[in-house]
Order: C-alpha cells, then structure tokens, then sequence
C-alpha cells in the first residue's frame, strides 16, 4: 500500500532508512525543521540547515523513488533567542519560493515561555502572510496539556486560515480541542515517549479519520520510522479496510499537504477489476 | 548496581508507557463492550466488573502492582496468577 511520512527527520537518518521504506510502500516524506540537539547560535547555521533540507535531501529520497518535502521553522528550544529568531525569520520568504517547501514548521512550544509564545505567533503570522502551511509542535510529557492549551489560546488570538495549521504531537488529553477548534492534528509514534500505533488507532476508531495525520518516529533520538507501518498493521488487523487505510495513511496527507500546491501527490482509491478473461 | 533513585529515574519512562498501554487496553475493552451493547453503555464499569476472564486477570495484577509493600517479588506472584486455569 503506499504511504506517506508526514512528519520526517531525514537527515538524521541513514539510506537504509530511505531503501526500507520505500520497499514498504513509503512514496514520500516531509521533514520538518528540527532541533540539532544544541542550541544554534547563528542565522547562518539555520540557512545552511534550510539549505539541506531543501535542496540536498530531495536529492537522497529521490535515489529511492520516494518524493522529499520540507518545512523551515527556528525549533522552539531556540526561542529564547529572539535575536536569532528575528534575523532567521528573515530568511524564510526565500525558501518558500523552493519547490518543495511546504510552510513554516515545526514551530510551536516547548516549555511554553513569553519567549516561545512570542516566536510561536511570528511564526505563524508570516506563514499566514505568505500563504504557507503550519506545523506545531506541542510539549512532550508532562508539559503537553498545558502547553497545547496555550498554543490554542495564542492562535486564537490571531487571525488565521485553521485548516492550513497542523497541530501535532496530539494525545488522548489533547486531540479534542485541537480538533473542535477546526485545525488538523498529528499523532507522533515513537516507540516510548509519545503516542503508541495501538493507542493511535484506538484514537481514529474513537474521533474518526477526518482532519488526522499519523506520523512516525524519526529523529537523531530513540524512534522509529516503522512505526508508521506498525500502525497501519494494527489498524488493518483490527478489520478496517484496505481504502480506509489509505485514506488515512495515504489520502490524509495529500489533503493536508495538498492544500500547498508544491505537493501534487493525489489521493487514491483501490478499485477491484471484474473477472478479464485470460488471453492465450 | 543502581541505587533505588537511578532505578526509579531509568525506567520511568518505559513503565509510564507499559501503563500507558494497559490502559488504552481497558479502555478498548470498554469501548468494544459498549459497542456490543448496541448503545453509549458506562463502559468505565465494564471491565470493572470482570466479565471477562481475561480482564479480570489484568485488574487483579494491577492491584498487585498497586500494593505498597509486597511479601514476595511482584513478577514471582504475577506469573503465578496467570498460570492459573
């Protein structure tokens, strides 16, 4: 079946991880900007990060058949450099204009400070004025209830498209008012600190499949890609059809994605061809 | 060895997600339960009420588990309870 990673750390991983997923039906990835692991101290590191992610990786993915998009954010643990924010920021109109750009991601909270806030609405605010995608990330663990209460409270202070913002890292306390505020939301799998693919589809059973993405794991940290697939495993088995999974691990991001016209991958349905007769 | 803290700090995490886990099971059972009652039954008692062996089983663990003091290992007493018909 083919798949769609929407939310991928490709230059954190190997070829091998490219050669797997394509052989498991994996026909394109987006890779959010990320956090190197340190805080970054100059605007030059993040063009040149922008650079890879933009312009190199879509030369990596492609030597497996699997199509390669990007999104360019400063990652929230470097909000409380404003200064760097601001100069970054910058520098985002130039790689909008890149072919495979999605928007502004992943920005969002991380310990949810003034700092943070504040980058979090610029973000947003010039994704809004140049007509990009959004992608957030919420806090991790204990933070992620109060942090994605306060992502909320700061997009709804901002006049915003809410079907282009993708809220992600979502979990059983969060994914209501994400949804019932009108944004997309994203569960992440990894393979102990978030959402698990057994929890994942217990989550599409209970809220349905409209307006959710699923992602893997994929990082320079303890994840996994395959988790996607192992979820996709667990959603079949539990007896949902081979369209429904598509439209979720397939279509859903297409839709998502698509409203970006740089993705131009189209949603697809399974059809079954009546009995042909075989020709000699 | 460890000490108690760094055995408490190391596996945290992966405990918080086994917990994790067995909730979302109890709560997968309600859910089916509720389903296969054919309405919006209080699927929070179902698996309270062990009506299933299975679940039953589980929720005796826990409250193994959930004992502050034990006289034995847990996983001793555990292993035990789930070998029983």
């Amino acid at each position: 079946m083919q798949i769609i990673q929407p939310h991928y750390h490709a230059i954190a991983r190997t070829a091998q991880d490219y050669e797997r997923m394509a052989m498991s039906g994996v026909v394109a990835v987006a890779e959010p900007a990320f956090w190197a692991g340190f805080d970054r101290l100059y605007p030059e590191t993040f063009i040149d990060y922008f650079r890879q992610i933009s312009e190199f990786e879509p030369t990596r993915a492609a030597q497996y058949g699997i199509r390669h998009f990007s999104w360019v954010a400063v990652n929230p643990k470097e909000a409380e450099n404003p200064t760097l924010t601001r100069e970054v920021l910058k520098h985002f109109p130039e790689f909008f204009a890149k072919p495979t750009v999605l928007g502004v991601g992943e920005t969002g909270l991380h310990k949810s400070t003034k700092n943070e806030c504040d980058s979090l609405e610029a973000h947003v605010d010039i994704a809004m004025k140049h007509g990009q995608l959004v992608l957030i990330h919420t806090p991790h663990l204990a933070d992620k209830a109060h942090g994605t209460k306060r992502v909320l409270e700061v997009l709804a202070g901002m006049n915003v498209d809410r079907e282009r913002i993708w809220i992600d890292h979502v979990e059983e306390q969060t994914i209501r008012p994400c949804l019932d505020a009108g944004y997309w939301v994203g569960f992440t799998l990894y393979p102990i600190t978030k959402c698990s693919p057994k929890r994942a589809v217990d989550m599409l059973e209970k809220y349905g499949t409209n307006r959710i993405l699923v992602n893997s794991s994929a990082d320079w940290g303890p994840s996994d890609p395959f988790t996607l697939q192992e979820c996709i495993l667990e959603y079949r088995r539990r007896g949902h059809s081979l369209q429904e999974a598509i439209e979720v691990f397939h279509n859903n991001p297409c839709r998502f994605l698509g409203q970006n016209p740089k993705f131009d991958i189209q949603p697809i349905r399974v059809e079954t061809l009546s009995r042909e007769p075989v020709s000699a | 060895m460890l000490s108690a803290a760094q055995v408490a700090e190391t596996y945290f995490l992966e405990s918080r997600h086994m917990l994790l886990e067995i909730a979302a099971h109890f709560d997968r059972y309600d859910a089916a339960v509720a389903r296969e009652s054919g309405g919006i039954a209080n699927g929070r008692a179902a698996s309270g009420q062990g009506g299933n062996g299975s679940m039953a089983r589980l929720r005796e663990a826990i409250a193994i588990l959930a004992a502050t003091h034990a006289d034995r290992e847990r996983t001793e007493t555990l292993l035990e309870l789930f070998a029983k018909d």
